[in-house]
């Protein structure tokens, strides 16, 4: 494989990013002229296509020194210096294959749940797949912008006409949700563009853009408040659990799959390249963590005692985001590993868990755990394929959710200490909240006699649970090459933020009229006996790369 | 004089001795493999089964695979499968134990697989380590897991789930394996949660049971609050080390004298974190509660899993963490008086229960207790040495127990009664109808019991005697701890002599108390399950035999010397134990060599405790035999006083339910019915409605003109941009 995509060179690498993003398009487009019998299995096809060609990411993608890779450039609104331009980086990569995988997926996982105006429903999937791979390939940060609005139409609709009961509150609630947020991320955009020296909309040109500290706290605060009400930051999620128990099951796959880690990638891609001085003031570092803790402990307590298992697994998604959001504000090579895994494996293992839950809807009409019981006896393929599911969900080491989980804690212990030791209570809490549902819906009697013709995994529903498993397991045993990908990209970002580090720190220095004595505190250890006392130990680590950002001097 | 031979290299067997041979072990990684292997193959036989099953189950049947007589193959298969590669993989552990013991290795041999976890600055291979405490794990893990699987197709011979049952079985000895054989704290810990994860599994093997399954999902939250522990104690331990590897150059061990400070808090913190670890997975008081309930799970499964090898991967753990424990004086006394305070709380437990289970499940807690107890001393052969022993006589146990419970089962679903098959006051007299059970479980008794020549006797003496010894050292800051621990260790001994006889007698002596109907039907375990407990007999019989101080061999205890008894072990732990004794004698100095307060040699007070262990099970008989029990069924509780407290198991399962369970749960609800739908809600809400009601309000002005919305837009935009410029 290697060498195939290597003997085609300056062909794979220019095509399959425009590929990505329109071949859906074009699925949309012939979705709408076949008949609605026809439609699901079109959209699948033309989704399962796309699937297959970015496979190839896996093989051509070279991780280089961390840029972004098969750029490719177009004018768009020359007036405004808008470019329709793509790239592909050690972080995005990992976030396009999760959704090229996980809407074929969600679509096949739809065949029976969805009755009503398939050709729609298929078509508004194919669209949000369009949106969700612009967001994660655009280097442009106004097609950034349209990509992220256009993931809204969809989503939107999708809640609001094949959800449940209250699918109206729920749709609105999200829309409404969002467009708050992501109207003051446009406001800071334009900002950014008309007063700080920006002649284009470029990634390359914002990242030059330059900004007090005050602007960038400012701008900060309005891109986190647009990508924390997508992840979900605590106390931001509400909308969260609505959305996710009105929608359908494709839907609830979409979004917990992909539409939350476009606001954990809009952290990684913009709020900490764009606004270094911001991401590792003191203050926002502080409030970050702690809200991704509270996160982590709060969601988790919710979703123990939440009577619908849908509703449960939508809370234990918030929880999984809080170790994203630590990892990614510890700012260490390993939290920002970890977060990203963490992402990747939140896509697979909820998104699975979503599907599972979609299957005993199907089959019973109910989200209610109390209505379950015994599910284990009569349908053993979904009792195992669910164990594993919510094992890999809450971390069990050897499937995917422990690595992320692991390097989210240790990356965050290796700067904030206190918070990694509290967020690790996220572990027993996970098994409280886990563990008690999987025993009233697989284990205890099967009391009910609607269970006991409670059907087993069909053939179909075998292909959709199948991949899933089979990557979480796989991810776990073997991340190397996945975290190797990453790595490079992931330094890049630490880098930016380091250098910002030192601007602010030299900025803060001068406003206080002080010496920034910042590299004392990043130099090598000048001790290298024994030494005692929990807060001397990160002196002694050898840490050749280790990127521990100084704190700046008017701040300490 | 246990020192002073440490010191003193014995020909052929002390790490500077022969120069140590290069040695390449055979096919460690198929030792791993075996099982899981078997794991796989056992799985689909499972999976097929089930197929089978639920389609009975749905046609509003049950599915009965021995129809007919004949058993299908997804039930013949496992037979051979499951203990199969169990039989492989000891065969390979013997073979490479026979090449380690002749290279003389001094140095443990490190076999990388492949890079697990990398980033710039943390590494993890998926490596396995071979020493000599991992073979000795792995000899016990593989032998005795061996005799384990083999008992069990017998006893799971009529059940439904048998493929699924040899399935987990083999999993869990996979995770056993890579639990004890992995090169780093990390790998550890997959073995270490899947061991809780198989663990879960087994327990709430029969899932439709309620009780059961509570069970299991009980012992995988305790045991993942002991997992966190471990968790953080890793993370001091990479922040520290910047690798989570034991061995190497830039391991843990080589370093840990020059990174950490003896005595530190770093130090302290890290293993009292391991500790809590430990707790967790080792039952050990507080977080013990779990282990008593795991005995749901088949009996088979509590003798492999809760008795002689998962519960003790805490004690591995301790003493594979030896030196950063020598490192610690503070975190060595709170082990061992978690260890001591354990053994005796379990122990008095046992004293009042009934169901037979029950009473071995506290015995292991009890004496995972000494166990903990050697290893806080710094015995830390003593404590592999008791695990080890522990390891044959309580498998034993389990097993008789499995066999007494299995033939009564048998016999009261004869006569379809439904008189609980487990509790020993609904037996007695048994010793008539189960002649092997009989002898082989009075075997392990008087192992347990700590008397001589039984293999509990030496190990047990052994982690005493340190207690002791070290009480005296120089310069132990906590010397009169120690003598505490000493006592009390004492205690507890003469107390198991006492609850084992208590158990002997109300199952196997007296008039038998099973219904008139079913007595017929009692009968002996069929030979696959009695050579197994032969074999365990045997082992706990001699298996003491390998570790026995010389000054012990010489006396009246090894009849002068003319037994074939040995110091073995020590040596052969030597070369990982050594630094963590040097460490010690060096912060502590020399320990004394006679008991403190009343003074006395090792020989004299192995003398006195086999002697004490003795009257105590010689006495309980006579006492015992002469009560008269009464049928579970017309019995009452103890009502009052210690008693009804020890029957109650000291409360702590009330107290966690009121101290910790509710508590959490009452505040779960509260954040979710009043933060998140009241306060939180009630806000986006109100903004929502407020937006509403301005909505309607600018609808007055809706006139549904394309070009008017787009002028009023451009309007607002620009409106927003202006604020942003002119304002900042």
């Amino acid at each position: 494989m290697t060498s195939f995509v290597a003997s085609i060179p300056g062909l794979y690498e220019d095509w399959i990013l425009h590929a990505l993003v329109w071949l859906p398009v074009a699925g949309l487009v012939h979705v709408l002229t076949t008949s609605p019998e026809r439609s699901k299995v079109i959209a699948f096809r033309w989704s399962g296509l796309v699937f297959l060609l970015s496979l190839g990411l896996w093989w051509a993608f070279d991780p280089g020194n961390g840029g972004f890779a098969f750029e490719s450039s177009v004018p768009w609104i020359e007036a405004w210096g808008v470019n329709y331009s793509l790239g592909i980086d050690g972080i995005s990569v990992f976030m396009v294959i999760l959704t090229t995988l996980t809407t074929p997926i969600a679509i096949l996982g739809s065949f029976n749940y969805i009755r009503k105006r398939r050709k729609a429903f298929y078509a508004l999937m194919l669209l949000l797949q369009m949106g969700v791979t612009g967001v994660f390939l655009a280097t442009d940060i106004f097609l950034f912008y349209v990509f992220f609005e256009l993931t809204l139409v969809p989503m939107y609709f999708i809640v609001g006409i094949w959800g449940g009961e209250r699918r109206i509150y729920a749709a609105v609630k999200f829309f409404l949700y969002t467009a708050v947020g992501s109207l003051l991320m446009l406001v800071a955009i334009l900002y950014m563009y008309f007063s700080s020296g920006v002649d284009s909309f470029s990634y390359e040109a914002f990242l030059n853009a330059e900004l007090t500290m005050r602007e960038q706290l400012w701008l900060f605060a309005a891109f986190a408040l647009a990508f924390g009400i997508k992840v979900p930051i605590f106390p931001l999620h509400t909308w969260l659990p609505d959305a996710h128990v009105e929608a359908p099951t494709p839907g609830s796959v979409i979004l917990a799959s992909l539409l939350l880690k476009m606001g954990t990638y809009g952290f990684l891609r913009f709020l900490l390249p764009f606004f270094p001085g911001a991401s590792q003031h003191p203050t926002v570092v502080t409030v970050m963590l702690v809200l991704g803790v509270a996160g982590i402990i709060y969601a988790a307590w919710v979703a123990a005692v939440q009577p619908d298992a849908k509703k449960l697994v939508a809370y234990t998604s918030v929880a999984h985001m809080g170790f994203v959001m630590i990892g990614v504000f510890a700012l260490t090579v390993n939290g920002l590993q970890g977060g990203l895994v963490v992402m990747i494996s939140h896509g697979v293992s909820t998104g699975a868990l979503f599907l599972l839950l979609g299957m005993m809807y199907e089959r019973r009409h109910t989200r209610l755990i109390d209505d379950f019981g015994g599910i284990g006896r009569v349908a053993p393929l979904f009792a195992t394929a669910f164990v594993i599911t919510a094992l890999a969900s809450i971390g069990l080491p050897g499937t995917s959710g422990f690595i992320g989980e692991f390097l989210a804690l240790i990356g965050t212990f290796e700067t904030h200490a206190v918070v990694a030791i509290i967020a690790a209570t996220g572990v027993i809490f996970a098994a409280y909240y886990m563990l008690p549902m999987v025993q009233r819906v697989l284990f205890n009697e099967l009391d009910k006699e609607e269970n006991r013709t409670f059907a087993d995994l069909s053939r179909r529903e075998m292909w959709v649970l199948g991949p899933l498993v089979a990557l979480m397991i796989w991810i776990g045993v073997q991340p190397a090459p996945i975290l190797e990908r990453m790595e490079p990209s992931v330094q890049v970002v630490l880098e930016r933020v380091e250098e910002g580090a030192m601007a602010a720190a030299a900025e803060g220095a001068v406003e206080d009229g002080q010496l920034a004595d910042a590299s004392g505190r990043a130099g090598p250890p000048s001790t290298s006996g024994p030494v005692d006392g929990l807060n001397a130990a990160p002196a002694t680590a050898p840490a050749p790369a280790r990127t521990t950002v100084p704190t700046p001097g008017g701040e300490d | 004089m246990v020192f002073a031979a440490a010191a003193a290299a014995v020909p052929g067997s002390g790490p500077l001795a022969p120069q140590a041979a290069d040695w390449e072990p055979l096919l460690p990684g198929w030792i791993i493999l075996l099982p899981l292997l078997g794991f796989v193959a056992n799985s689909l036989c499972a999976l097929l089964a089930a197929r089978q099953s639920s389609a009975a189950v749905r046609a509003g049947g049950e599915w009965d695979p021995f129809a007919g007589g004949k058993r299908p193959l997804t039930h013949t298969l496992p037979t051979w499968i499951g203990p199969g590669v169990m039989a492989l993989a000891f065969l390979l552990t013997l073979w490479n134990f026979e090449g380690m013991w002749a290279a003389h290795l001094d140095e443990p041999v490190v076999e990388k697989f492949w890079t697990w976890i990398v980033t710039s600055t943390l590494t993890v291979d998926a490596a396995v380590q071979l020493d000599q405490l991992s073979m000795i794990m792995m000899l016990v893990v593989t032998g005795v897991g061996f005799l384990i699987h083999v008992f069990s197709v017998g006893y799971m011979r009529d059940d439904v789930g048998y493929p699924r049952y040899f399935a987990y079985l083999n999993l869990f000895v996979f995770f056993m394996l890579v639990l004890v054989m992995g090169a780093g704290y990390a790998m550890m810990f997959i073995g270490w949660e899947g061991v809780g994860l198989c663990s879960y599994l087994l327990i709430g093997y029969w899932f439709t049971d309620r009780e059961k399954s509570d069970a299991g999902k009980k012992a995988f939250i305790v045991n993942r609050i002991g997992d966190f522990g471990f968790l953080v104690a890793m993370f001091l331990l990479y922040q520290a080390f910047g690798t989570l590897e034991f061995a190497g150059s830039d391991g843990i061990f080589a370093n840990a004298e020059g990174t950490l400070a003896a005595g530190g808090a770093t130090v302290t913190a890290i293993t009292l974190l391991l500790m809590l670890g430990a707790a967790g997975k080792s039952a050990q008081v507080p977080l013990h509660v779990w282990l008593p309930d795991a005995m749901a799970g088949p009996t088979p499964v509590s003798a492999l899993i809760h008795a002689a090898t998962m519960v003790t991967a805490g004690v591995y753990m301790v003493a594979r963490s030896s030196f950063l424990y020598a490192l610690a004086p503070t975190s060595q006394a709170v082990v061992a008086g978690i260890g001591v305070l354990t053994a005796l709380i379990a122990a008095t437990i046992a004293l009042k229960q009934y169901d037979i289970k029950k009473v071995l499940a506290y015995s292991t807690v009890s004496q995972l207790g000494f166990m903990f107890l050697g290893a806080g001393v710094g015995a830390f052969t003593a404590a592999i040495f008791h695990l080890m022993t522990h390891a044959f006589f309580k498998a034993l146990l389990f097993l008789g127990a499995g066999a007494v419970i299995h033939s009564m089962h048998h016999a009261l679903h004869k006569t379809g009664s439904h008189e609980d098959a487990q509790d020993m006051r609904n037996m007695g007299g048994l010793r008539t109808r189960m002649r092997i059970t009989w002898v082989v479980m009075w075997i392990a008794t008087l192992a347990i019991a700590g008397i001589w020549p039984f293999a509990g006797f030496f190990s047990k003496d052994e982690i005493i005697w340190y207690t002791a010894a070290w009480a005296g050292a120089e310069s132990n800051p906590y010397g009169w701890l120690y003598t505490v621990y000493w006592l009390v260790a004492l205690a507890t001994a003469l107390l198991t002599a006492f609850y084992m006889t208590r158990l002997m007698i109300m199952t196997f002596h007296g008039s038998s108390r099973v219904e008139k109907g079913a007595q017929s039907h009692l009968h002996e375990a069929p030979r696959v399950m009695t050579v197994p407990l032969i074999i365990l007999a045997v082992l706990s019989v001699f298996g003491g035999w390998v570790n026995v101080p010389e000054e012990l061999q010489a006396s009246v205890v090894g009849f002068f010397g003319t037994l074939p008894m040995s110091e073995w072990l020590h040596h052969w732990l030597e070369p990982v134990t050594a630094g963590a004794a040097g460490v010690q004698v060096a912060a502590m100095g020399d320990p004394s060599y006679s008991a403190p307060l009343v003074g006395g040699g090792e020989v004299m007070w192995a003398l006195i405790s086999t002697l004490a262990a003795a009257l105590v099970v010689a006495g309980a008989c006579r006492y015992l035999l002469a009560r008269k029990y009464v049928p579970a069924a017309e019995a009452a509780a103890p009502s009052s006083g210690l008693g009804r407290i020890l029957y109650n198991k000291w409360y702590f399962d009330e107290l966690f339910d009121r101290t910790v369970v509710q508590p959490i749960l009452a505040a779960s609800r509260w954040c979710w019915k009043v933060v998140d739908n009241v306060l939180i809600d009630g806000f986006v809400n109100f903004v929502g409605n407020f937006t509403r009601l301005a909505g309607w309000i600018a609808s007055l002005f809706q006139t549904g003109q394309a070009t008017t919305y787009a002028f009023v837009l451009t309007l607002g935009v620009l409106a927003i941009l202006g604020a942003a410029v002119f304002l900042q």
